[in-house]
C-alpha cells in the first residue's frame, strides 16, 4: 500500500498525489501517516480511491469528496467532508463544528461525537453520528438524512427544509419550524439501511423522526410584526 | 482569527519543560495570528512581587535598578529580557514601585507572585526567541497569537492582558459590548489601559474575583454579562480556566493526560505534546466553564 508521510511530504503534494490516483480507474488504497492535525487532508478527491488517515486531522478534511472513501483513524477538525458530493467518509473519533456542511451526497459516518452545526445546510448527504451532536445541527438542511444515535443539542433543525432527522436520544430543543413527525414504514426502511451501512448497533424503532413543519416556506402576513 | 494555547501541568517533573512545550504550541498557531504574540508563565512563587515591565527603548532600563533602590530604599533585582524586564519588589513597596515605574514611562505588563508576562509585535517564533520563552519553567502558562480585528497592532494590544495580580486572560473573538462594560467597570473604580475589547473582558473577571467570586463564578458571569464572540482562557496563580460563548464559533480543543491539561485553538498545537496519542481529547462545550486548580 503506498504511504504518504506528512512529516516528510508537503500537503499540496499529498493532495496532488491522491487526486492523481483517484483519476485512474484502478488505484491502490493509500495510507497517510503523521497528519498531525493538518488542514485540508485528502480534499477534492474525484474518483473511487480508498484513503486511510492514521491520526487526527484539522479543518476541512475530505472536503468536496466525490466517489472516494476516506477513513480517518482519529478525530477531525471543523468542516469535515464539507460539500461532499458522493463516496464515503468515516471518522473513528469526534468531529468538530459543521461536519458534512452543505453536502450534496454520499455517506459521512462519525463514530464519536459531532459538535455544533453538524449537517448545516445539507443538500442530500447522509450523516450518521454514533455519539451526540451539538447545537444548531441541520440548520436550514434541505435534503438527505441525519441519524444520531446519541443526543442532540439546542435548536435542532432550525429553519429546516426537507432533510429527515432521526435521533435516538434526547433533543435539548427543536429549532424554529422543526417538529417531531410520525415514523412510517418507509422511514424505518431508510433508517435500517443507513444504520447498517454505518456499522451502527441500533434498532430503527428506537429513533424518533423530526422534520419541517413547512410553516416558514412562505411569508405569513400574520407574523409581519415579528420581523 | 487569533490562536490560543494553554498548558497546566499536573506533575512537577514537567515544570522545567513548560516554556519549551508552550513555545512549540505557540509557533504552530502562527497562521492564526502573525501580528503579535504573548505568553503568561506561572513560575515559582517569589518572595515578593514580580513586576514585568516593558519599554520600546531598552535604554529605558539603564540605571533602573539604582534609581528604584534610591526611591524605594531597598535593592530591587532587575532581570532584562529584550524589551521587557522582570523586577522583584517587596510586597509592601508595591504602590511606591508602580508610581516610580510610571514616572519613568515604563509600561507594567503584569504583577504577581508567580506570573510573568511577555508580549510583543511580530511573528510568534521571533517573539519566543527574543524573550527566551523556551528556557522558562513553571506550573502553567497561556499564550496567544493575534490577528488584530478590534484595535491596533501594538505591544499593549497584544495578549495576554493582566488586570490584577497573578491574573491574565487571552481571547479569540470580539466583544460587542466592551465600551458599555468599560464604563460600568469605571464606575466601580476599575480602569483599563487600552481601547482593546479583551482587556475589558479581563477587567470584568478581575473585578468579579475582587468582589469575592471564584474563578469559576467569574467565568460563568462572562456568559451573562459579556456580549459577542469569545473563547477565553484565563490564568490565576493556582488555576487555569476556559469558557466559550454559547454560539461557540471560535474553535477550541482540549487534551488531558495524567501529566497535563492542554488547550488550543486547533489540534495541530498538540501534535508534539508527550502522550498525546493516548490523551483524552475533546471539544469544550459552549457556555460551559472548565477550570483546574492545584
Amino acid at each position: 500500500m503506498p504511504t504518504l508521510d506528512m512529516s516528510q511530504v508537503e500537503l499540496r503534494e499529498v493532495n496532488q498525489t491522491l487526486q492523481g490516483a483517484a483519476g485512474t480507474q484502478i488505484a491502490e488504497p493509500y495510507e497517510i501517516i503523521n497528519p498531525r492535525g493538518s488542514h485540508a487532508v485528502a480534499c477534492g478527491l474525484n474518483g473511487p480511491l480508498t484513503v486511510t488517515v492514521k491520526g487526527s486531522t484539522g479543518y476541512y478534511c475530505a472536503g468536496m469528496n466525490k466517489d472516494a472513501t476516506v477513513h480517518v483513524e482519529g478525530s477531525a477538525g471543523p468542516g469535515v467532508a464539507e460539500n461532499m458530493m458522493s463516496g464515503t467518509v468515516v471518522i473513528d473519533g469526534d468531529a468538530s463544528q459543521y461536519a458534512g456542511a452543505t453536502g450534496h451526497g454520499g455517506l459521512l459516518v462519525i463514530k464519536g461525537n459531532a459538535s455544533s452545526r453538524c449537517g448545516i445546510s445539507m443538500k442530500g448527504i447522509d450523516i450518521v453520528v454514533h455519539g451526540n451532536i451539538g447545537h444548531m445541527s441541520a440548520f436550514m438542511a434541505q435534503k438527505g438524512n441525519l441519524v444520531v444515535l446519541g443526543d442532540a443539542g439546542e435548536a435542532l433543525g432550525d429553519s429546516l427544509y426537507e432533510a429527515r432527522l432521526f435521533v435516538r436520544g434526547s433533543v435539548k430543543s427543536l429549532g424554529a419550524d422543526c417538529i417531531e413527525k410520525e415514523m412510517r414504514p418507509e422511514h424505518l426502511k431508510v433508517l435500517a439501511n443507513l444504520l447498517e451501512k454505518a456499522g451502527a448497533d441500533a434498532k430503527p424503532e428506537e429513533f424518533k423522526r423530526y422534520g419541517s413543519a413547512r410553516k416558514l416556506y412562505n411569508f405569513n402576513i400574520d407574523h409581519a410584526d415579528e420581523y | 482569527m487569533c490562536g490560543i494555547v494553554g498548558l497546566f501541568l499536573k506533575k512537577d517533573e514537567l515544570r522545567p519543560r513548560l516554556g519549551d512545550m508552550l513555545t512549540d504550541m505557540l509557533i504552530t498557531m502562527t497562521d492564526r495570528g502573525p501580528d503579535s504574540a504573548g505568553i503568561a508563565i506561572y513560575g515559582d512563587a517569589a518572595d515578593g512581587l514580580k513586576f514585568t515591565v516593558q519599554s520600546d527603548d531598552p535604554a529605558a532600563f539603564d540605571g533602573l535598578a539604582e534609581a528604584l533602590e534610591t526611591t524605594l530604599g531597598v535593592s530591587i533585582p532587575v532581570t532584562l529580557k529584550d524589551t521587557h524586564a522582570v523586577l522583584l519588589v517587596p510586597t509592601e513597596k508595591e504602590a511606591a514601585a508602580i508610581e516610580a515605574l510610571e514616572a519613568r514611562d515604563l509600561r507594567i505588563m503584569g504583577i504577581g507572585e508567580a506570573m510573568e508576562i511577555f508580549k510583543e509585535v511580530g511573528l510568534p517564533k521571533d517573539v519566543a526567541e527574543r524573550f527566551g520563552l523556551r528556557e522558562m519553567g513553571g506550573s502553567h502558562g497561556i499564550g496567544h497569537t493575534r490577528m488584530a480585528t478590534e484595535s491596533a497592532v501594538t505591544t499593549l494590544g497584544a495578549h495576554p492582558f493582566s488586570t490584577a495580580e497573578d491574573q491574565c486572560l487571552v481571547h479569540n473573538g470580539s466583544l460587542s459590548n466592551h465600551n458599555d462594560m468599560r464604563r460600568r467597570l469605571a464606575k466601580k473604580g476599575v480602569f483599563t489601559k487600552t481601547e482593546n475589547d479583551t482587556e475589558v473582558g479581563a477587567a470584568y473577571i478581575s473585578s468579579r474575583i475582587a468582589e469575592g467570586a471564584t474563578l469559576g463564578e467569574a467565568l460563568e458571569g462572562t456568559l451573562k454579562d459579556l456580549d459577542g464572540f469569545f473563547t477565553f482562557v484565563t490564568g490565576t496563580k493556582t488555576g487555569f480556566g476556559v469558557v466559550r460563548d454559547p454560539i461557540a464559533c471560535k474553535p477550541a480543543v482540549m487534551a488531558e493526560t495524567d501529566d497535563y491539561v492542554a488547550f488550543a485553538s486547533e489540534y495541530r498545537a498538540f501534535a508534539d505534546l508527550p502522550g498525546i496519542d493516548t490523551a483524552r481529547v475533546w471539544e469544550p462545550e459552549p457556555a460551559t466553564v472548565y477550570f483546574w486548580e492545584r
